[in-house]
């Protein structure tokens, strides 16, 4: 697959012009290998080796809807600016895989590097290239390993090649290798072997010939690296999640099967009981009704699905909008329409998901730009939906939720789980009694109790069929139309709740740029590039949440020029805008597409704007 | 000449004790609204026994959730036991409901009532994954062969070759609940008739008594749209075909166990809560505790085109769902925020690990 958005190169210019110059901590690595060859544990610790040596870095799995045998492709950026989006061009290619390697070396720009398995014989394909060809089976033969191990230990062979080659420290390598493995002694020392025999064969054998290089820095003190949905896992767990039913699907299985592993470690007693409850349910459907039964009966109830358990949770969604029951849904997005590509990263269930159900239904969304909101998000969705009484949605993608980034530590969370309007047994008996759907406060957001409130007057019957202020069936065409104008004005509610965006820039330029979720990498980046390239200077809101709060209007209003970049093909962001906006506002705004799949990257948006700029 | 003092009807209302439970309520503390169904449906039959049940057990009505999903079986629980959460869901999925707030609250007990529609068409992927978990719940379908807010047509326990009012004949064979729900796991499965009163007041008792999934399949008329000559879910056709397997004793916890039984013709089952099922023999081959005696008695006797009904199977040794999961003693839904977040140090000691 060509992972790169160049066509393929002519071969026209020379490798050897590149020797002179230096290139340091600014560089994409891209690993071509075979899914099922237990390549990650290398690319680890080659990711981190960097992260080690203190240089900003960010590590990306592209890989197949498969179990074993297709082509897999990791890359890592490194970079001394702090750019952690993908990065279109490769510098530096690892080519395991004889399936892709020509495909991966001819789509290379001219000057990429390329560490191939010796037997490939890639340098015949190119002269534009430098090229270092490693002998990995016999290197690999070399170190002992077992038979049944060599698979395994030939890619760690790689990453002691590439340390060598890139001028990484031996020692930063050797304290990956010995954390990753901390618990497997002997592995680890296995894959030190594998890694020096690389890195020794480099030193001896290979000449530095490409211009890229690893240097010493500081930009990673005191960060973390971590993955999206492990962040997410941390944050229900720190949000007091009780209740988790959930059905496996890619890419959000790992948000629960990592909350699995923190909540054994964290939330099992003294006396071995667990004070949670993690079931893995026939689908999707019978994970939102057990969120939302769990989430009737008072319970922090979450469950985490992709694109197509969104689809068959949409009537379950419209009961819990209408029949006001809080639970918390982690969507983290992949392609579409259908099945889709699985393995892929989108934001095209964005409008989808603001109004999931039939009916007149519209939903609190939760748009994550970082692992660190990530975390934070599932924290503020259990808040939210507990005090509005409703489900709330939190769309996270595969870009953010399966890779590695940098990150500052998590905070721990100050404020205290805030339940609700929830009523026990003494205040019914004080205020005697209650009416459910009553907008006592004028909220829009009415009392409830929980099922084993002991007192006569707590029960009352919970429906979706059209009910009055005191969850009587009712068909009267004014306690329908007032439940459900009762509801909007929750929804008005909701929108002073919600996370606020996050303004970037002067706020006084006339271009705008409005994005969520894991476009904010490329975004950043793009702003740099737009600045030093076309000189035209950006202000940035990054929106976290739908209902969109009072910013947005004001951000749209004080700016001349807006583009609205999101990963989808029908610009679903700008439409959810336009509704909200006055029509003369809404004309501002204009739309930048990415939906191939692929993480967002700078390069796409500064061009797409430049080019509407140009034409302006 | 009468000696008995003169008393107008009022006074003696008054003298006359109020019937309570061993727990101080009465009968009013259990009755809910005015059902809007059918004059005659059976659907109300089966919420006046479950009324009566729950009432002579001595539950709290406000330790019990009923729970349901769409159609007029599911309308039901509104017209018993006001003083119960009720969750009306939507259709087919009352299992998933039913389950997540069993999960949130494993103190509380749970009833649904679900119809043949509602169970043996669309929600028969959850109703049986419900039953694998033996999710500790009484489930009810009250079995009318028929589709009755849509006017009529055939559901999935319809029996072959019977006949809707308009002449249309069935021509594919019924699904029976009770044979799938002891095939899949269900711990407590029989099979009633709304019309008889007696075996499902004892059954419904013993259904309070059990802790695990309670599956009754009551047939239930549905005097409207399926209750005339050709349908083998009438009044008719039930009082004509009704083959009990057993006889149905119960003895609660709270009662003496006095009573004396033959051990040769009748099983004697503990109950989880102590009280005591007392299953007599009628038919020859009644084996209440296996499986495969069960399920061979369940066809034969359809081949017949007899409606079996009893208690056709009980285990009380397999754990439910709520045991198997070994959550804290307390109900999740309501522990305190110092067992369900973490301390300060534990997210310092995870953050060190991703440096």
């Amino acid at each position: 697959m060509i992972t790169s958005d160049l066509e393929v190169q002519a071969q026209t210019t020379s490798a050897s012009a590149s020797s002179a110059k230096r290139i340091v901590n600014d560089l994409s690595i891209q690993v071509a290998t075979v899914n099922g060859s237990g390549s990650q544990s290398a690319n680890t610790v080659l990711l981190r080796s960097i992260f080690h040596m203190g240089v900003p870095v960010s590590g990306k799995n592209l890989f197949p809807s498969n179990i074993a045998g297709l082509p897999t492709w990791f890359t890592i950026r490194a970079s001394k600016d702090g750019w952690v989006a993908r990065k279109a061009d490769i510098d530096l290619l690892i080519a395991m895989n004889g399936e892709s390697a020509r495909e991966d070396v001819l789509s290379l720009a001219p000057g990429a590097v390329v560490i191939y398995d010796e037997p490939l014989k890639l340098n015949e394909l190119r002269t534009d290239l430098t090229f270092y060809p490693v002998p990995f089976d016999q290197l690999t033969a070399a170190t002992g390993a077992e038979v049944k191990l060599r698979k395994l230990v030939k890619n760690m062979v790689y990453v002691g090649v590439a340390a060598q080659l890139l001028s990484i420290k031996m020692e930063a390598v050797e304290a990956t290798v010995r954390k990753q493995f901390a618990k497997k002694v002997k592995a680890a020392e296995l894959n030190l072997s594998a890694v020096r025999a690389g890195y020794d064969f480099a030193a001896a054998t290979l000449t530095k010939q490409d211009p890229y290089l690893i240097e010493a820095m500081h930009a990673t003190d005191g960060k973390i690296i971590i993955d999206g949905n492990s962040s997410a896992a941390l944050g229900a767990m720190f949000a007091g999640v009780t209740v988790v039913p959930w059905y496996p699907i890619t890419p959000s299985t790992s948000v629960v099967e990592d909350l699995i592993d923190y909540m054994k470690e964290y939330r099992v007693e003294a006396d071995g009981k667990a004070s949670f409850a993690v079931v893995q349910v026939e689908d999707e459907l019978a994970a939102i009704g057990m969120v939302l039964g769990a989430g009737w009966a008072g319970a922090r109830a979450m469950t985490a699905t992709s694109g197509p358990g969104i689809s068959l949770m949409a009537e379950f969604a419209g009961l819990g909008y209408f029949a006001e029951i809080p639970g918390v849904i982690f969507n983290v997005q992949r392609t579409g329409p259908s099945t889709g590509l699985p393995t892929r990263t989108s934001q095209a269930d964005l409008a989808f998901t603001a109004g999931l159900s039939h009916g007149d239904t519209k939903h609190v969304l939760l748009l994550p730009g970082s692992v660190k909101e990530c975390y934070q998000s599932v924290i503020d969705a259990f808040d939210l939906a507990e005090q509005l009484q409703t489900p709330v949605f939190i769309l996270s993608d595969l870009d953010l939720g399966m890779n590695n980034w940098m990150s500052e530590p998590f905070e721990y969370p100050e404020k205290p789980l805030n339940r609700g309007k929830v009523l026990n047994a003494q205040q019914l008996e004080e205020l005697g009694g209650f009416a459910r759907y009553q907008d006592v406060d004028g909220d829009g957001i009415a009392y409830r109790t929980l099922p084993g409130t002991d007192h006569p007057l707590a029960a009352y019957f919970t429906r979706g069929t059209g009910h009055n202020e005191k969850a009587l069936y009712s068909e009267r065409p004014a306690d329908y139309e007032n439940n459900l104008l009762r509801l909007s004005r929750k929804f008005e509610t909701a929108r002073t709740m919600v996370p606020k965006p996050i303004l970037e820039g002067t706020g006084k330029e006339s271009v705008g740029i409005i994005a969520f979720g894991s476009s904010d990498f490329a975004v950043e980046e793009s702003r740099d590039q737009l600045a030093r390239e076309i000189s035209l200077a950006t202000d940035y809101l990054r929106i976290r949440a739908f209902p969109f709060t009072q910013e947005v209007a004001e951000f749209v209003a004080t700016h001349d020029h807006i583009y609205v970049v999101e990963q989808n093909r029908d610009a679903q962001m700008l439409n959810l805008l336009k509704v909200d906006l006055d029509p003369v506002e809404a004309i501002k705004l204009h739309s930048v597409l990415h939906f191939n799949g692929l993480p967002l990257d700078a390069r796409t948006v500064t061009t797409a704007i430049a080019a509407l700029e140009g034409a302006r | 000449m009468s000696t008995t003092p003169i008393t107008t009807p009022a006074a003696s209302a008054a003298v006359k004790p109020v019937k309570t439970n061993h727990i101080g309520l009465q009968i009013l503390d259990y009755r809910g609204s005015k059902s809007t169904l059918c004059a005659g449906c059976g659907h109300n039959s089966v919420s006046e026994r479950i009324t009566e049940a729950f009432f002579d057990m001595g539950i709290q009505p406000e330790r019990v959730m009923k729970m349901s999903g769409i159609g007029c079986s599911s309308k039901s629980p509104a017209y018993f036991m006001s003083r119960s959460f009720s969750f009306n869901g939507v259709h087919g999925r009352m299992p998933a409901v039913a389950t997540g707030a069993l999960l949130a609250n494993k103190t509380m007990r749970s009833i649904g009532l679900s119809g043949d529609g509602d169970t043996a068409s669309i929600g028969m992927g959850q109703f049986i994954h419900l039953l694998r978990r033996n999710v500790p719940m009484i489930y009810i379908v009250e079995d009318n062969g028929v589709y009755g807010l849509t006017k009529g047509q055939f559901s999935a326990t319809a029996d072959l070759g019977s006949r809707l009012k308009n002449g249309v004949v069935n021509e594919l064979p019924a699904i029976d609940i009770c044979a799938l729900a002891i095939q899949i796991g269900a711990t407590f499965v029989g099979r009633s008739f709304s019309g008889d009163k007696k075996q499902l007041s004892a059954m419904l008792k013993a259904a309070v008594a059990h802790k695990g999934t309670v599956l009754l399949d009551v047939i239930s008329p549905c005097v409207t749209f399926n209750d005339h000559e050709g349908s083998t879910k009438s009044y008719k056709y039930m009082q004509a075909h009704e083959e009990e397997v057993g006889e149905v004793g119960f003895v609660p916890h709270f009662e003496d166990l006095t009573i004396d039984y033959d051990h040769d013709t009748t099983t004697d089952v503990a109950l989880h809560d102590g009280s005591h099922m007392r299953l007599r023999k009628i038919h020859a081959a009644y084996a209440p505790t296996d499986k495969v005696q069960a399920l061979k008695l369940l066809m034969e006797t359809h081949a017949k085109g007899e409606v079996l009904t009893g208690v056709f199977y009980v285990d009380t040794t397999r754990p439910d769902f709520s045991t198997l999961l070994n959550t804290v003693d307390e109900p999740l839904a309501t522990l305190p925020e110092s067992r369900t977040r973490p301390s300060r140090e534990v997210l310092a000691e995870i953050m060190a690990d991703h440096v």
